[in-house]
């Protein structure tokens, strides 16, 4: 299987340091053009900065073409930055987002940098909780009937899917735990 | 995961929770793995310094990954002369206010009351930077001491390692900033690559006289020559100023670049910052790199570096 991690901008080499840790690596591809994502079954969006990325998205066709992908069924997931660029609303900002995931998020929930924190994060999905890493990380506030609610942190929403597109506002690939790397290689 | 206790800038976290993740882990009682993980958040982009709220704007709209809130650009540091301090809180604020992408500001070497005010203003990186004038000529800022990450310059491997031995979570190569002039930049990300690469290939027997040579501590030239890479984030700084200089910082190695005087201070800055965030992205692709690059009006008028005195020189701040 080939996984793509969109290498626009971001920590997109973690990602694919756990993708290569994985029992059963895959063969990583870093996407950056139309062209890489053709060659790719599964697409990873890394963390970053979702202003850059959405613009950076738009003025090369790969937007359009990961939106063609997701209708024809390729698995996505989101992390941080990722989860912001999948989905329809970003509280307070007009701003571009892929609008794959049936969600409002809220950036940087949490506050300023100073902020971020690590917590154990149960998730519906593992049955032994994740280190969540939580860096000037996003929530969900709002989702629609069929976004599965796969996780949450003091109340609020920090884990979603909705079919084959996946969202977490936390960081795995910034552990050792590829837990989630594995399970979203095999969904 | 053990207990945590967090208050602002007193967290306290078990030394069993950080064990073996390496020497800084270790040294750090803070959010090393947050601190650095931010940095990584960074790579591929641009850093653009900013002294208002509308250049913070324009900074964003093209694409910037982050932006260096100062009173002054460091071309006009240089140009103005006298004592160089952190900028005032308020226009800080302002900045914050402003954008949504991460805000960096500076702090005066060795100044660490500076960068407990940045602290408490929650800017999200200090910068302790040798544009601004030094405030201790021995001591830099203990920076495992706060709960804000720092980037800080350096020359060559053996002061990239002291900044991170006291806490740094991103090095940038100081480059000459304020001068438009690239050269130093690439002697300085090429010094650090090349001193990488050695200690990389050098016997593990090695490894001792090479930290002594580098004046840099054991365990960190260990990491070094098991990563083959720094510790932390490796970005560039320092008179880049076209879309190629940038390209050019990404290809000796750079993970990201700082932008200061070099987008404010050209013809049309709005064109040329989003000119410099694509040559990052595609820093490989000549075509795409010859596209961008074309019709961006005047560049930064610049100062060549070779005819700076000594005492002129920035980047020979620090110790």
């Amino acid at each position: 299987m080939r996984v793509g991690v969109l290498a626009v901008q971001g920590d997109f080499e973690k990602h694919i340091h756990s993708l290569k840790s994985l029992s059963n690596p895959p063969e990583t591809i870093e996407v950056r053009t139309p062209e890489d994502l053709a060659k790719v079954e599964r697409l990873i969006i890394p963390g970053g900065e979702s202003t850059t990325v959405g613009l950076l998205l738009q003025r090369y066709g790969l937007a359009d073409a990961i939106q063609e992908r997701a209708a024809a069924g390729m698995p996505i997931w989101g992390t941080c930055m990722g989860m912001i660029m999948l989905s329809k609303k970003v509280e307070g900002r007009d701003q571009f987002t892929l609008g794959l995931l049936d969600i409002t998020v809220r950036r940087n929930a949490f506050g300023a940098q100073v902020h971020s924190f690590e917590a154990p994060v149960s998730m519906t999905n593992l049955s032994e909780p994740v280190e969540g890493v939580f860096i000037r990380a996003p929530i969900v506030t709002e989702y629609g009937d069929l976004t599965e609610v796969l996780a949450r942190y003091d109340g609020k929403v920090v884990a979603v899917r909705q079919g084959t597109i996946l969202g977490t506002s936390f960081h795995p690939e910034l552990t050792d735990d590829t837990r989630l790397h594995e399970w979203f290689t095999t969904f | 995961m053990g207990a945590t206790v967090r208050t602002l800038g007193t967290e306290v976290r078990s030394r069993s929770l950080v064990a073996s993740k390496g020497i800084l882990y270790t040294m750090s009682l803070k959010t090393w793995r947050e601190k650095v993980g931010l940095a990584e958040m960074l790579k591929g982009g641009v850093i653009m310094d900013v002294v208002n709220p509308e250049q913070a704007r324009i900074a964003e709209d093209a694409g910037a990954v982050a932006v260096m809130a100062l009173e002054r650009v460091p071309a006009d540091i240089r140009r103005d002369g006298g004592v160089s301090r952190m900028s005032d809180p308020e226009m800080i604020l302002g900045i914050k206010e402003t954008v949504s992408i991460p805000v960096m500001a500076k702090a005066r070497i060795g100044h660490f009351v500076e960068a407990e005010i940045l602290e408490a203003l929650e800017v999200d990186f200090v910068d302790e930077s040798e544009v601004l004038t030094p405030a201790d000529h021995a001591n830099h800022i203990d920076k495992h001491a706060f709960t804000v990450p720092f980037v800080c310059g350096a020359r060559n491997l053996g002061e990239a390692l002291r900044r991170c031995a006291e806490g740094a979570a991103m090095i940038r190569t100081k480059g000459e900033a304020g001068t438009g002039d690239v050269v130093e930049a690439v002697r300085h990300m090429r010094t650090i690559m090349a001193e990488i690469r050695l200690v990389h290939n050098a016997r593990e027997d090695e490894l001792y006289v090479l930290a002594k040579e580098h004046q840099a501590p054991l365990e960190l030239i260990r990491e070094v020559h098991a990563l083959g890479k720094l510790p932390v984030p490796n970005f560039s700084a320092g008179g880049i100023a076209t879309p190629a200089d940038a390209a050019l910082m990404m290809k000796l190695g750079a993970e990201t670049v700082f932008v200061g005087s070099g987008i404010f201070k050209s013809g049309d800055p709005a064109k040329r910052a989003k000119a410099i965030v694509e040559s990052v992205l595609f820093y490989q692709d000549a075509k795409k790199l010859a596209e961008i690059s074309k019709n961006l009006g005047e560049p930064m008028v610049g100062i060549n570096c070779d005819s700076l005195l000594p005492s002129e020189q920035l980047a020979t701040r620090g110790w």
